[in-house]
């Protein structure tokens, strides 16, 4: 099914089962320990033995020698693996770094051993035997300094970065004429995904066949880059990732895990599993690289922006990709002078990749705070500033693009009345309770929206049972949940009679999860392929697939019906197909829309920074779930809140490595550190979006949140922090400089 | 993990017969910080004996009038001791500010007096620690040393002892009761008990090899208003940058003690002498001779500040 025009009304507009709070249909699976996650498949790879990673011990040089044999005399030891016995290996064109070192090191922490034993403590410990000599390099760890030599980024269209910069207007001569101009730099830090359920894989052979049970957002990609690393035929590879703890993009492809386990299988000939111990994640995969962005704005004295300026630096190794930091601000507030543009520089730090909302979430903890900074200066409310730079339309193209549906003033205003922003003090400091100085902030919340091609089965067996396969994933965010109810409401019945099979390269190819695109594209999939399966069982009842109504396990047309399970009979009958999205995207822009608010205290003798207080309202099409929806969101605002306090991984630019590896040195968020969160989503649908009119929001709610953290705190204690996270000890040096 | 032998003992004799038979061996308690140090290789005992069984487990009062805590009294059971609670809260709300739930279910007395740093190139065997390796050096001298020592540090290393217990049994003037395992006893002030690092940074403590930890004592209650304060960069489960331990007295006399800022935890009892006078005399005294890092150096500031937040509490 194409999707190339604005969808008109169809069966989901029903909502008899789209758009309902229903409870996760895995969720007593995960709060009861019995989602079987891939370190766990005992039940399909019994007799797997343990693979153990050493990592590498340097940031970049090379192996001059690797002395395995004490590691292979130890006790319960089957094969060590290294690059010397891998086989021919290449990098997969999504990898930056190659998942196996040798001889060239390219970053801590790569994999160099693999140790195959019949216990996980045997093959730690022999993992530790082996003996590696490494001739190191100097490296570039330094962002501030490797910005000096930061060039401009190739286009990576697949990375989300089609242009690394953009231009319209005047921006120059803009910003010079302007009366009020804001110039500031703002720095975030190295971040790590944190996901509960570490990288894990258990991996068998058969013959040549390879069937890989992974923790993994995208199948589809898992099986590319796989067939690519490995040089064998796509036929060969299963991968299967029904349950995942977690992602947040350090899942969006294979890594380390995944090769260790298919290559310590191919040495011991059996299952092997590995999982990533909380040490090794840090360095051995992928992180959200640390960025400095500068922003320009210049207006008049009506708030009204005629300039607007987004710089931002980041590094990555050799062949790697931009942070793409400023890509919301080509979209976001009006101005008829803009420019953006990403700088590139070389590190050579473990690989910076996609986190947690990549581009936005960096790119508005600085925007949000830039016009927070603006407001401030021309004495207008923040509230009021961002909705007086609203447009309705893609402001780089202009009006021949409008947005496909935009409310971001009913966000802001929606927000501002439910948190109660009038009683906010425009003078920071003013509001104390006891020992805590108390701040209120706001930022404006934006995503982009995302839609890819997606494909699912639909079947109906004799006992009208709907079974969806595709390969879409859930990494916790509600996909089982809202494909059935899309199954549900397409076939006219209850969401309990509904399989949902997930997670499995033999099933159709999905858009898998990620970028928020997941929720909305994977579900239109399964709408396609309901669509097929209606028209089929109503042609086998003989009725006008058009007029037929689907309700209550039953086909209708006019006064005759038949029941789903009747026409399946025996054989059942299935159908396939795939949405693929076309045009609407270029012809609007379309993006998700909210407005955080937050109540931050400072403590006014130590500093310490705790929020008390968090709102936000949302605009992203239609929710078709609204409790999976709100969990998406809270979770989202709870990692803003970890972006603006504590999350950083510190670089030790000696050794090229982030030094607080583990959670104790790399803190997010506790129960204590969240406060009651409201979230309002605004009643909408958007025709261009999808057939279910929806859109993604998983995502949204990390965009912003740290800006709105930022600003409640400045309004509470009066310092200004541009360098996340904002810590105590920044506050006391704000306030030794008044 | 290095492969390990593994025995349970029933008396304090056998635990102290079974140290001297395997002069390498450790104890393990809750093995809360001991296992995860294994895991590592930081520490790599061959053998090891559990003297969970050891029924030292009894809070019971001295007959000076104070309480002698059991060494594998486990830090959730101290803190709501009823007697701890009632003349020594100091040391309940430390425990309780330290760790989480389910940590203070397993830690005990003994076990987290001697808890190691949480100096991340401790953590990092891949990396020059003199504390882990003696003689490798000091990666945090240059590196990551914000949440490190201002205090009593030394050029070989500036770690911290993380504890939020040892500050208020440092507070309360407790006393360490150990037996040697040849079966020795002695009682170890709590003043003397930790080290600084020196030039021998991997020497924390003033226990022999074999040495066991079988009770801690508290002197009578002091009386006052008991305050734990401990900084702190999220709301829970996270170390402290600066804390402070106090009992502050209506007359304007008290005692404070710090953590976050040394080896050990961190008493000055002539600048409790100032104590009338405020938290600044108190802290200036405390403070000098602090050498700090460009990274933690906001440690003096708010080392200052927090104890005069605890003043304010006091107060109020
Ligand atoms: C994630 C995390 C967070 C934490 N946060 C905090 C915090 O905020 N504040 C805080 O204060 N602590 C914190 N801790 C540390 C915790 O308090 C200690 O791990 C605990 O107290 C150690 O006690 P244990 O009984 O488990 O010791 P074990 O791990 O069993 O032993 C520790 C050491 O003591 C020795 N030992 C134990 N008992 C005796 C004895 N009777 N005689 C001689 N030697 C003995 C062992 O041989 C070992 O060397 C945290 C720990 C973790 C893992
Ligand atoms: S401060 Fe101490 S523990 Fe940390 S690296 Fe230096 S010697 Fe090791």
């Amino acid at each position: 099914m194409k999707f190339d025009s604005p969808a008109t009304t169809n069966p989901i507009d029903r909502l008899k089962v789209v758009g309902k709070p229903i409870d996760r249909i895995d969720g007593k699976l995960k709060t009861t320990g019995t989602a079987p996650y891939a370190y766990e498949r005992n039940d399909v790879a019994p007799n797997a033995a343990y693979g153990y990673i050493l990592g590498a011990s340097i940031a970049k040089g090379r192996i001059t020698s690797l002395d395995v044999s004490a590691a292979k005399r130890a006790p319960g030891v089957i094969a060590v693996v290294t690059y010397q016995n891998a086989g021919k290996l290449a990098k997969a064109k999504a990898h930056t770094a190659r998942l196996l070192a040798g001889p060239e090191v390219q970053h801590f922490d790569q994999a160099v051993a693999i140790v195959v034993a019949e216990t996980f403590e045997q093959a730690r410990d022999a993992s530790r035997r082996i003996k590696v000599r490494y001739a190191a390099t100097k490296g570039a760890y330094d962002l501030a300094v490797a910005i000096k030599t930061a060039q401009k980024p190739a286009p990576n269209p697949d990375a989300g970065a089609d242009k690394p910069d953009t231009a319209v207007g005047d921006f120059a001569g803009a910003f010079a004429k302007a009366s009020v101009q804001l110039d500031e730099t703002y720095t975030t830090p190295d971040q790590c995904h944190a996901m509960m359920e570490p990288h894990a894989t258990t991996a068998a052979w058969e013959g040549d066949k390879l069937t890989v049970w992974t923790s993994n957002q995208m199948i589809a990609w898992a099986v590319r880059d796989l067939t690519e690393t490995l040089l064998i035929p796509k036929e060969n590879v299963r991968v299967i990732s029904p349950y995942i703890g977690g992602g947040f993009g350090s899942k969006l492809w294979i890594r380390a895990d995944a090769l260790a386990a298919i290559l310590g299988a191919r040495a011991a000939g059996r299952p092997v599993k590995v999982a990533l111990a909380r040490t090794q994640i840090f360095n051995n995969t992928t992180h959200r690289p640390a960025t400095i962005q500068r922003i320009r704005i210049g207006c008049g004295p009506d708030g009204r922006i005629a300039a607007i300026g987004h710089e931002s630096w980041s590094g990555d190794l050799p062949g790697g990709g931009p942070e793409t930091a400023a890509n919301q601000t080509r979209l976001l507030y009006a101005g008829e002078n803009r420019m953006t543009a990403h700088r590139l520089a070389v590190l050579d730090l473990p690989e910076g990749n996609a986190m947690r909302a990549p581009g936005e979430a960096p790119g508005l903890m600085a925007l949000e705070i830039a016009m927070d900074e603006l407001a401030e200066k021309l004495k207008i409310d923040p509230v009021e500033l961002r909705i007086r730079n609203d447009v309705q339309y893609d402001p780089e193209a202009g009006p021949k693009r409008p947005f496909s549906h935009r409310d971001l003033i009913g966000c802001l205003r929606t927000g501002a009345q439910r948190f109660g922003w009038d009683k906010r003090s425009a003078t920071p400091g003013r509001v104390r309770d006891g020992r805590w100085l108390v701040g209120l902030g706001m930022a404006a919340a934006f995503r982009n929206n995302i839609s890819m091609t997606s494909a699912a089965r639909v079947g109906i067996d004799r006992k009208g049972v709907v079974t969806v396969a595709t390969d879409m994933t859930d990494i916790g965010t509600g996909s089982y949940t809202v494909i059935a109810q899309t199954a549900a409401e397409m076939m006219g019945v209850d969401v309990e009679k509904v399989v949902v099979l997930l997670g499995d390269s033999s099933f159709p190819a999905s858009s898998g999860s990620g970028g928020q695109w997941g929720g909305n594209s994977a579900s239109s999939g399964v709408y396609a392929a309901c669509v097929k399966l209606r028209e089929a069982l109503a042609r086998k009842a003989g009725f006008d697939p058009a007029t037929a109504v689907f309700d209550d396990g039953k086909i209708r047309s006019g006064n005759k019906s038949a029941t789903l399970a009747e026409l399946a009979g025996d054989a059942g009958l299935s159908a396939e197909d795939t949405i693929e999205f076309e045009g609407l995207d270029k012809a609007y822009a379309q993006s998700t829309f909210g407005a955080h608010f937050v109540e931050a205290g400072v403590d006014a003798q130590t500093g310490e920074i705790r929020v008390r207080r968090m709102g936000g309202a949302f605009a992203a099409g239609r929710i078709l779930n609204p409790k999976s929806a709100r969990s998406q969101v809270i979770g989202a605002m709870t990692m803003g809140v970890g972006a603006a306090l504590m999350e950083e991984a510190v670089v030790d630019k000696r050794y090229g490595c982030f030094i607080n590896h583990d959670m104790a040195g790399y803190e997010v968020p506790v129960h204590a550190d969240i406060p009651h969160q409201d979230v309002v989503f605004l009643d909408e649908v958007d025709d261009k979006s999808s057939p279910l009119k929806a859109k993604g929001v998983g995502e949204l709610g990390i965009c912003g949140v740290g800006a709105a953290v930022a600003n409640a705190v400045y309004n509470a204690c009066g310092v200004r922090v541009r360098e996340y996270p904002i810590t105590l000890d920044k506050i006391l040096a704000g306030w030794a400089k008044v | 993990m290095k492969p390990f032998t593994y025995e349970r003992v029933a008396t304090p004799a056998e635990a102290a017969a079974a140290a001297l038979k395997n002069p390498k061996a450790r104890f393990i308690a809750g093995g809360t910080n001991l296992l995860d140090l294994m895991k590592l290789e930081i520490e790599v005992p061959p053998h090891l004996i559990d003297i969970n069984r050891l029924g030292l487990d009894k809070i019971k009062e001295t007959d000076q009038g104070g309480l002698r805590i059991g060494a594998l009294v486990r830090n959730t059971d101290l803190a709501a001791d009823r007697r701890v609670r009632k003349d020594y809260a100091v040391l309940s709300r430390a425990l309780l500010s330290g760790a989480s739930g389910q940590l203070r279910n397993k830690a005990t007395t003994a076990g987290n007096l001697l808890q190691r740093t949480r100096c991340p190139y401790f953590y990092d065997p891949t990396m020059p620690c003199n504390k882990r390796a003696p003689g490798s050096g000091c990666s945090a001298l240059q590196g990551f040393n914000r949440n490190l020592a201002i205090l009593g540090t030394s050029d070989q290393c500036i770690a911290t002892h993380p504890s939020d217990m040892a500050v208020a049994m440092r507070l309360l003037d407790a006393t360490v009761e150990t037996v040697h395992a040849d079966g020795r006893t002695r009682a170890i002030p709590i003043a003397s008990f930790h080290r600084l690092p020196g030039t021998t940074p991997h020497i924390e403590t003033d226990l022999a090899p074999g040495e066991l930890i079988t009770a801690v004592v508290l002197p009578p209650p002091l009386g006052g208003t008991h305050i734990y304060r401990k900084v702190r960069d999220r709301a829970s489960y996270a170390f402290a940058l600066v804390s402070v331990a106090a009992v502050l007295q209506r007359d304007g006399t008290g005692r404070a003690a710090f953590g976050g800022l040394a080896h050990k935890p961190w008493r000055v009892e002539a600048a409790e002498a100032r104590m009338a006078q405020g938290p600044k005399a108190v802290a200036d005294a405390v403070l000098a001779g602090a050498r700090t890092t460009p990274q933690n150096a906001f440690k003096t500031v708010l080392a200052e500040r927090t104890l005069a937040a605890v003043f304010e509490q006091a107060r109020a």
